[in-house]
């Protein structure tokens, strides 16, 4: 691979009063990567982009950007541009005027403005809007200018805060699927700092999952959905039952353990442990069965079906077993109803042990 | 050259700029040390701008002084009933702007701000011939006291309560009237939702506005000077009149009291609008 | 909103109190006051009566104070308070940014410093000023030591312009401080994070978002110097008189009331049209709203 476009190293940002949002964090980014920020409010993920705005500044660390050190360089003299949670569309300027900023401030010649905002405009298709004001628009038009407004600048690396949060749904299905689109033309690296996990895994080839100031994983989305390497991420990243579990036998590539609901069983991992682990088991990798399943592997307990809530093409089942609730995803794949249970009814809860994983973190 | 921004700090933080807070610092010196050193020389013991010596007799003195005295509780009385007023005329100004519609409406709305804008000394000379056309100015001249002070007081309220209505109106605007709604949903009366709702909501604004014609009434000069009548001298006349003889040191003493009375009041409504919550 | 008609009881209750108010003590007043700009002192029995007039006789009242010596005094009033409002306004922009941008605790008590001396009598901080910087004043004096001086620092310009800026200050930086208050951050960081350097980012941005406040500001400080009366009287001395010194004296001393009188309305006159420009510039900027 080629020398990274970004590269966070050990960078720390202490607030006054002690806190840290962002503790010893070490990322590297390659270019051309859809790169995603993903973790719950306040885990310091739009402070890490507005340090590489420039936006803020590391109280200390390095980021290089195109192997420069720029972590104390002024926003305006980095090859970055960002598009804000807000857009910041500027009120008081046309769309025109809005996409032109960036280029007439930095003394762009006239004719080549011109060129170059209008192909901007094209390519967010707002050419008709370009006399408009952001007044006039609607917030996804704004975001569009936004967007030009910042690709036009031809930056090294896109950064996007929260882009989607302030759309409605169905705005926000086709603006994911339009940032990948020009992600692919342009040939630009995207940062998208989010805490939706779905816009994350949908768009990013690579995740930074971050908790508490800290990156948890850094990972491909399936990676990250199948191989979570702590808890939190496991459960940060869709649904997963988490059971407590006593390690009996430790072996080469596979372990022995002991769960209070669903017993004893073996699990294959290359993690060693000590006496203690946590099991992970994804809801849809748990089948439900009427009869006692067949298959030696298995792992299966008796369950009684507390609560099924229907979600259309997959129905979520929480299953009781021995007191412990399990949650449960069933396809919806035949048109006679939903899970085939209902509440109440006595059903077999199982799975193959491959499927699950070993935490130690 | 490379303009760098130090660790910890961005681009915004302008006010960790050294020649900001060297400004800040400076204006803060040029607001404060001309009062600072009026309260300090009120305690010198002659009227030269050379520290002589600590001693509390510009304050006996000025106690004694009858005129002072009485002008400067003519004065508090004054602000004290304009206040009053003026705080009840602009909220109901403002309840009715905020709540009807009705022809004519944005030509009231600037009638009643005309006292805000109109320069002052343009007012007073009006008030001062009205009064003497109407026969008002002499007529109170014998009244009991505070009665003499009354055409100072319709002055001070016809001032003071345009800038009310602006303060109470500009809460009113953040009211969300499902309030209203649900207070006489779940059984109050019109009055009882006035009482139990609304008030309590412009409370704020309502302190806010009382603290400010409250200062306005005690520091207007320029008006009062024309409605009163001889006999009726506020603090503000009297203060006048003193300084046009020249500096003396019973000043100092009377000023700083009054600055003592204001700024407790001040400090006091702003504590009651809620910690940390300027008045505006 | 309600319409007026179906509440009318409660409409009216509410209106009374100050349109009545408004009328008695500030309309009927200003109209006679307007009336008397137009009249001459009666004659009767052979004397200028003191009391009586001839209401609606003359222009002479407007046509004297179109005269040499109360032109000058217009002009100086006006010159004077656009110079404090351009002094307030260099001074309070800074520092309403500097306790917009300052951490949150530190705001409201930064605010209060700088608004403080608002709450403080008027005549008192006039006087501070005077009794500081007079010939015998604390700066002299201190100025003495240094052997330099003592300079004469009151009765001129400068001074009457340095009392405007200290006493309305504040009513600047207020304005101001709500306006930048309300502006969002991420206009300014957009434009730096564009390119722009932050003088570009201050011209292009921060100063036409944030127009409405400044000309709140400046209407807030232009306005009450425009008829300053007891600065320019204390500070300034009777050769720096501002047309608010003028208007006193005719009715105080002069006691040719009609004349007076047409000198407050050419007062009131300017004031509409420094407020009706505010007006205009007001309607074509697009900003926060102050």
């Amino acid at each position: 691979m080629s020398e990274p476009i970004i590269s966070i190293r050990n960078v720390t940002k202490e607030f006054s009063g002690g806190v840290k949002a962002v503790d010893n964090v070490s990322i590297d980014i390659e270019q051309n990567e859809f790169f995603a920020l993903l973790g719950p409010s306040g885990c310091g993920k739009t402070t890490l982009l507005r340090m590489i705005s420039g936006l803020e500044t590391p109280t200390s660390g390095q980021i290089f950007i195109g192997g420069e050190d720029m972590a104390f360089t002024p926003p305006n003299l980095r090859p970055t541009n960002m598009v804000f949670q807000s857009y910041a569309v500027f009120p008081h300027m046309t769309v025109e005027q809005n996409v032109a900023y960036g280029l007439k401030v930095t003394g762009v010649a006239p004719d080549e403005i011109k060129r170059r905002v209008a192909e901007a405009l094209e390519m967010v298709k707002l050419s008709h809007l370009a006399a408009r004001k952001p007044d006039q628009m609607s917030g996804g038009q704004r975001q569009r200018v936004a967007l030009a407004r910042a690709l036009v600048k031809r930056p090294k690396v896109l950064l996007l805060d929260e882009p989607l949060s302030a759309l409605d749904a169905k705005l926000r299905d086709d603006m994911r699927l339009e940032l990948t689109r020009l992600q692919e033309t342009v040939g630009i690296t995207f940062i998208i700092v989010t805490h939706d996990q779905d816009e994350a895994l949908s768009m990013a080839s690579r995740i930074a999952v971050m908790n508490k100031g800290g990156v948890a994983q850094i990972a491909t989305p399936a990676d990250l959905y199948e191989q979570p390497k702590t808890k939190f991420v496991a459960d940060f990243i869709g649904k997963v039952n988490l059971l407590d579990a006593a390690i009996l036998r430790q072996n080469t590539k596979t372990i022995s353990c002991n769960t209070k609901v669903l017993g004893k069983f073996d699990i294959d991992t290359d993690k060693t442990c000590g006496s203690e682990a946590t099991i992970a088991i994804r809801p849809e990798k748990l089948k439900l069965t009427v009869k006692k399943p067949i298959g030696a592997k298995l792992v299966c307990k008796p369950a009684i079906i507390k609560d099924v809530a229907y979600y259309g093409d997959t129905s979520h089942v929480i299953a009781d077993v021995d007191g412990v609730m399990l949650e449960v995803n069933v396809q919806n794949d035949s048109r006679t109803g939903g899970a085939g249970v209902e509440r109440g009814q006595k059903i077999f809860v199982s799975f193959n042990p491959h499927d699950a994983l070993v935490l130690t973190e | 050259m490379r303009a760098a921004l130090k660790p910890g700090q961005g681009p915004l933080d302008y006010a960790r700029r050294p020649w900001i807070i060297a400004l800040f610092a400076a204006v803060l010196v040029f607001l404060y040390a001309p009062i600072a050193s009026l309260i300090a020389f009120s305690f010198n013991v002659d009227k030269s701008g050379v520290w002589h010596g600590f001693t509390f007799l510009n304050y006996v003195k000025a106690w004694h002084n009858d005129q002072v005295f009485y002008a400067l509780i003519n004065s508090i009385t004054i602000a004290l009933i304009s206040t009053f007023f003026s705080t009840i005329f602009g909220a109901m100004t403002a309840l009715t702007l905020w709540r009807f519609r009705f022809p004519m409406k944005h030509v009231y709305e600037n009638f009643v701000a005309l006292p805000i804008v109109v320069p002052e000394i343009c007012m007073g000379i009006s008030l001062s011939m009205f009064f003497s056309y109407t026969g008002m100015m002499s007529a109170v001249r014998d009244w009991i006291w505070p009665l003499n002070l009354i055409n100072i007081i319709f002055a001070h309220i016809a001032f003071s309560f345009p800038f009310v209505a602006v303060v109470v109106r500009s809460r009113l605007v953040g009211f969300n009237r499902q309030l209203e709604e649900a207070s006489k949903d779940l059984g109050a009366s019109e009055l009882q939702t006035f009482i139990n709702v609304l008030v309590p909501f412009m409370m704020p604004a309502l302190v806010a506005g009382a603290l400010l014609a409250f200062t306005l009434s005690l520091d207007d000069f320029v008006i009062t000077l024309f409605s009163s009548g001889p006999g009726s001298v506020t603090f503000p006349v009297k203060i006048y009149g003193m300084v046009k003889r020249g500096v003396d040191m019973q000043i100092n003493a009377a000023s700083t009291v009054l600055i003592v009375i204001t700024l407790a009041a001040t400090l006091l409504a702003m504590k009651m609008l809620g910690p940390g919550k300027p008045a505006h | 909103m309600d319409d007026w008609k179906d509440f009318r009881r409660v409409f009216w209750t509410l209106a009374s109190p100050g349109t009545v108010w408004m009328l008695v003590f500030f309309i009927i007043p200003m109209a006679f006051l307007f009336v008397l700009s137009f009249s001459s002192k009666a004659v009767v029995d052979g004397e200028t009566s003191t009391t009586a007039y001839n209401y609606f006789s003359t222009l002479g009242n407007y046509v004297a104070a179109g005269g040499e010596n109360y032109l000058i005094l217009l002009w100086r009033a006006i010159w004077t308070s656009a110079l404090a409002t351009a002094i307030c306004l260099a001074l309070a922009y800074p520092l309403a940014m500097a306790v917009c941008f300052a951490p949150a605790r530190w705001r409201p008590l930064l605010l209060l410093l700088l608004i403080l001396p608002f709450w403080i009598n008027l005549l008192i901080r006039t006087y501070a000023l005077y009794s500081i910087f007079r010939s015998t004043g604390v700066v002299n004096q201190t100025l003495g030591v240094l052997g330099l001086g003592p300079f004469e620092m009151l009765n001129n310009t400068t001074a009457v312009v340095m009392g405007l800026v200290y006493v309305y200050l504040p009513f600047m930086v207020l304005p101001l401080y709500s306006t930048i208050e309300k502006l969002d951050r991420s206009f300014l960081e957009a434009s730096l994070d564009l390119g722009a350097t932050q003088a570009t980012t201050f011209l292009r941005v921060t100063w036409p978002l944030t127009l409405p406040g400044i000309i709140t500001g400046i209407i807030l400080v232009f306005i009450p110097c425009l008829g300053t009366f007891l600065t320019s009287d204390i500070l300034g001395g009777p050769n720096n008189w501002n047309i608010g010194n003028a208007i006193q004296n005719q009715f105080l001393e002069a006691n040719n009331w009609p004349f007076g009188a047409a000198l407050s309305f050419i007062l009131v006159y300017a004031t509409s049209i420094a407020l009706l420009l505010q007006w205009l510039v007001a309607r074509r900027s697009k900003g926060v709203d102050a």
